[in-house]
């Protein structure tokens, strides 16, 4: 098989697990195209690192590129074959979906997230219920 | 580059990749290093596909790796430690995107919510 119809045919398994057998279905939910923006903008970035300097070259005879690494066109994108964007969105779908599966079987669901920004954040929420509740009150406990 | 550190171009992504997402672990506070069993279950099937998937790509000369921008270290002979690394690295940090953007928008479900 080409690259190009692994690509094809790794998109489509992911989506068929995602969507029919692990049932999890990220591919219906906001957080999962949100994720996944995030992820391909830097994925274009080291793909167009790895590939613009030849770490990694691809076989034009099995994509749909035809000639050498170009910034953009002949099916390339930052360099890359767009075969790559295929590949990396089965990993991270596959890897999103094992996430959430585990997750969904209680492995890792506690304890949720506690970073400084978090708690920075709560208390805020916090002082601001307990200001609309009682202006004075919240507004003296305000340190 | 300097021709010392060529033999990281490939090793270097990926350490700019971990170290990119740290403070979503250390600032937003995503707790996804802190799960490690749940993290090991999720990346260890990633790693058997797409290390399967490489091995294939590579006989198949569908792609070929520098070996001035490796490290030379090499699995089965043929695949660049890198690579393995690769699986590894990307799906954690994908999972710390996921976790973030949970963690700033708290409605938006995923499907492992109680």
């Amino acid at each position: 098989m080409t690259y190009t119809q692994l690509a094809v045919l790794g998109v489509v398994v992911a989506a068929v697990l995602d969507l029919a057998v692990f049932r999890t279905r990220l591919l219906r939910r906001r957080a999962f195209w949100t994720a996944y923006a995030i992820v391909v903008f830097f994925q274009l970035l080291t793909n167009g690192w790895l590939t613009g300097r030849h770490i990694v070259t691809y076989n034009p005879d099995t994509t749909l590129t035809d000639g050498d690494a170009v910034l953009l066109g002949d099916w390339r994108i930052l360099y890359a074959p767009v075969e790559d964007l295929l590949f990396g969105f089965a990993m991270v779908l596959l890897s999103l979906d094992l996430w959430v599966v585990w997750g969904r079987r209680g492995v890792g669901r506690e304890p949720s997230a506690d970073g400084p920004w978090v708690r920075r954040r709560d208390a805020q929420q916090a002082a601001d219920a307990a200001s609309a509740q009682n202006p004075r009150r919240a507004r003296n406990a305000r340190p | 580059m300097p021709d010392a550190l060529l033999p990281y171009s490939y090793l270097g992504v990926l350490v700019v990749i971990l170290l990119t997402t740290l403070p979503l672990e250390l600032y937003l506070g995503v707790r996804v290093w802190r799960r490690p069993r749940r993290l090991l279950l999720t990346i260890a099937p990633v790693v058997a596909v797409f290390l399967l998937w490489d091995l294939y790509a590579i006989d198949a000369e569908h792609w070929f790796f520098d070996p001035a921008q490796t490290t030379g270290v090499m699995l089965f002979g043929v695949l660049p430690i890198e690579e393995l690394l690769f699986f590894v690295v990307v799906p954690i940090a994908a999972v710390m995107t996921l976790e973030a953007v949970r963690v700033v928008k708290t409605h938006w479900v995923v499907g492992d919510e109680r």
